[in-house]
């Protein structure tokens, strides 16, 4: 029962990738008198498998979208004592819908003396590398839609590719408010691209592998004490986490990093010019970057699609997913955007070092003997004070000059 | 320690998203269409006109204070004429109010020497004609006096007593002097005492305070 709907999805493709060879037979029988070759019908079940990846993550994840929407607009609105979008359906389930009909039906706007071919291009940039991001994720049990050595590192590198798409978007619109936003967008992002690789260092070092794959297969099995090895419980793994949900929240210009797109000072940041669907389209780009992040937030530290056997693999990647997704709307209700110099000095005087550290702690856990109960609970206890002293020392000397009060030589 | 006001802001976000959902005084939004707010008493929007009984019986005489007072200039009177005589009668042939110009400022009731026209409480008025839509004529502004009093309790309590007092004295409604509906309708005593004839001598006491909004 439990390896049915387990492996529920996995079932439903090969039937209907069986039920397209089928038809693939059958006209060729009617057109040619003889049924597919062997090759043709390997060919035509490939090919069928790669549409139906694809149509399967992006159906998934557009709707995951519009109810991340609804979700962020309801718990915002509970943070906030109010009732968020209630009118349409139940709940107001389908407020995403009504927006999605809302957004299309739009005028489509181009700025007279904008850069067309860019301005045209860039929202659907900024979309592809958010949904190739989901290529390198297993899903759940034998569900990973691919299976590269160098999974972790192709991840980094294709989520890369949405910081030209932002700058293009600003330059494209010829506007001085999506040009500055775009100039903040590329800076924070270069920025904080490097504490979320380093973040990811500790985990790659310690199961010695890049794949996503191995990553998973090495945080344990199904049991409940194997909850136990996901890399989130170990002190290194804890701060890697943490450090990695800062810089996801970075990277995905989510609050209190969402300066690309400051309101109050830059209208809009970069998709100031854009209007109906293509506006639609960065935000359907922010949200799904934000999924993807904390799927390999979920790979790398909280174990992926393991868990306890109540529900299936993929239930599991899921909910995890969806647990790291309620904490980004959380701090975004909670926290006021940073300043640029804030910002920047966050990134490189104290994630940096702290990133750094880390992964000197992780070196010191790796070669630690843990063959014993013993052994292991000392060199648990010695990494967590390695960890515990370099957070002291970070908030005690970086953050405060970081922090330091800015002196006005003219306002004050 | 770095970190700590964020952990501080962070269950107070908590507590307000939990709070919301088991504790009713939290969430103060009302669902407009379908709950309303029970309006306090003395709330008002646009004058009426109010009639005893049947809606021939009014209270205005077309003495036209009103017109002359409202500051928008908004109230049309035509007197009637008797149709054989040709001579004026106690009562408005024409009484036209445009609410699109009206600015609910209430003076043409402090001014009624005959507690003729009073403010109503509608506010969720609309039309689709921007020029007579909101002009109103007699018929659409008369409203009972038993309108009056589910509306304004207190205040036509106290509007009754007034008048049968000056129905006793036998005396026209017209010699009553224009002075004490100010007084009473500015500063109007706490309870409702229609048994009690208040005159313009009682000290002015503060209004009523309005209900709570719940």
């Amino acid at each position: 029962m439990y390896n049915f709907f387990d492996q529920l999805i996995l079932t439903l493709g090969a039937w209907v990738v069986g039920l397209v060879v089928a038809c693939g037979n059958g006209v060729s029988k009617f057109c040619c008198g003889q049924p597919l070759s062997e090759a043709a019908a390997h060919n035509v079940a490939a090919g069928t498998e790669i549409v139906l990846i694809c149509v399967t993550i992006y159906g998934v994840f557009a709707l995951c979208f519009g109810l991340a929407t609804w979700l962020e607009r309801k718990m915002l609105a509970r943070i906030q004592n109010r009732y968020g979008p209630n009118r349409v359906g139940p709940f107001g389930l389908f407020q995403f819908v009504a927006d999605g009909v809302k957004m299309l039906t739009k005028e489509d706007i181009v700025p007279a003396r904008a850069d067309k071919l860019v301005h045209f291009l860039a929202p659907a940039v900024v979309l592809a590398p958010a949904l190739l991001m989901f290529a390198f994720l297993p899903f759940g049990r034998n569900m990973a839609p691919t299976n590269l050595d160098t999974a972790v590192i192709a991840f980094f590198a294709v989520g890369a590719g949405s910081e030209m798409a932002l700058f293009m978007a600003g330059w494209g619109s010829r506007n001085k408010y999506s040009i500055l936003g775009a100039m903040r967008a590329v800076a924070q992002m270069i920025s904080y691209e490097i504490p979320l690789v380093l973040a990811a260092v500790p985990v790659v070092m310690v199961v010695g592998s890049l794949s996503t794959s191995q990553i998973v297969a090495a945080q344990g099995a199904d049991g409940f004490l194997d909850m136990s090895r996901w890399f989130v419980w170990t002190p290194w793994g804890f701060a890697g986490f943490i450090l990695f949900l800062v810089a996801a929240t970075a990277e995905s210009n989510r609050c209190p990093f969402d300066l690309p797109e400051g309101e109050s000072e830059l209208v809009a940041g970069f998709h100031v010019e854009y209007s109906g669907f293509k506006f639609a389209l960065f935000f359907m780009a922010e949200y799904i970057g934000m999924m993807a992040m904390a799927g390999l937030g979920v790979t790398l530290f909280l174990g992926g699609w393991h868990g306890p056997k109540l529900l299936p693999s993929w239930m599991w990647f899921m909910g995890k997913g969806f647990l790291i997704v309620c904490w980004l709307i959380w701090l975004r209700g909670t926290l006021p955007r940073l300043r640029v110099d804030q910002l920047m000095a966050f990134a490189w005087k104290a994630m940096l070092p702290f990133a750094l550290f880390n992964i000197f702690t992780t070196a010191v856990w790796f070669h630690l003997p843990k063959a014993t109960l013993l052994q292991s609970a000392v060199a648990w206890l010695v990494t967590a004070a390695l960890v515990a002293a370099a957070y002291w020392v970070v908030s005690r000397f970086v953050c405060r000059r970081a922090g330091a009060l800015r002196v006005y030589h003219y306002a004050s | 320690m770095l970190g700590n006001g964020m952990i501080q802001g962070l269950l107070v976000t908590a507590r307000n998203l939990l709070r919301s959902y088991f504790d009713p005084e939290c969430l103060t939004t009302i669902q407009y269409p379908e709950e309303r707010r029970t309006l306090p008493e003395n709330s008002r929007c646009f004058p009426f006109l109010v009639y005893d009984g049947t809606p021939d019986n009014l209270r205005c005489v077309a003495c036209k204070i009103c017109e002359q007072e409202c500051p928008p200039q908004c109230i049309y009177i035509e007197v009637e004429r008797d149709a054989k005589t040709g001579k004026p009668v106690r009562r408005p042939r024409v009484f036209d109010i445009d609410y699109s110009v009206c600015m609910q400022c209430q003076i043409c009731a402090e001014v009624c020497p005959f507690d003729a026209i009073k403010m109503d409480q509608i506010y969720e008025l609309s039309g689709t004609d921007r020029f007579g839509g909101m002009l109103m004529n007699k018929g659409a502004l008369l409203k009972s006096n038993e309108y009056y009093h589910q509306m304004h309790p207190t205040e036509a309590n106290e509007v009754d007593a007034r008048l049968s007092q000056s129905k006793k004295k036998a005396s026209p409604p017209a010699a009553k002097p224009a002075a004490a509906p100010i007084t009473l309708q500015s500063a109007p005593p706490p309870r409702p005492t229609p048994s009690a004839p208040p005159s313009p001598s009682v000290p002015p006491t503060p209004p009523v305070p309005p209900k709570s909004d719940v």
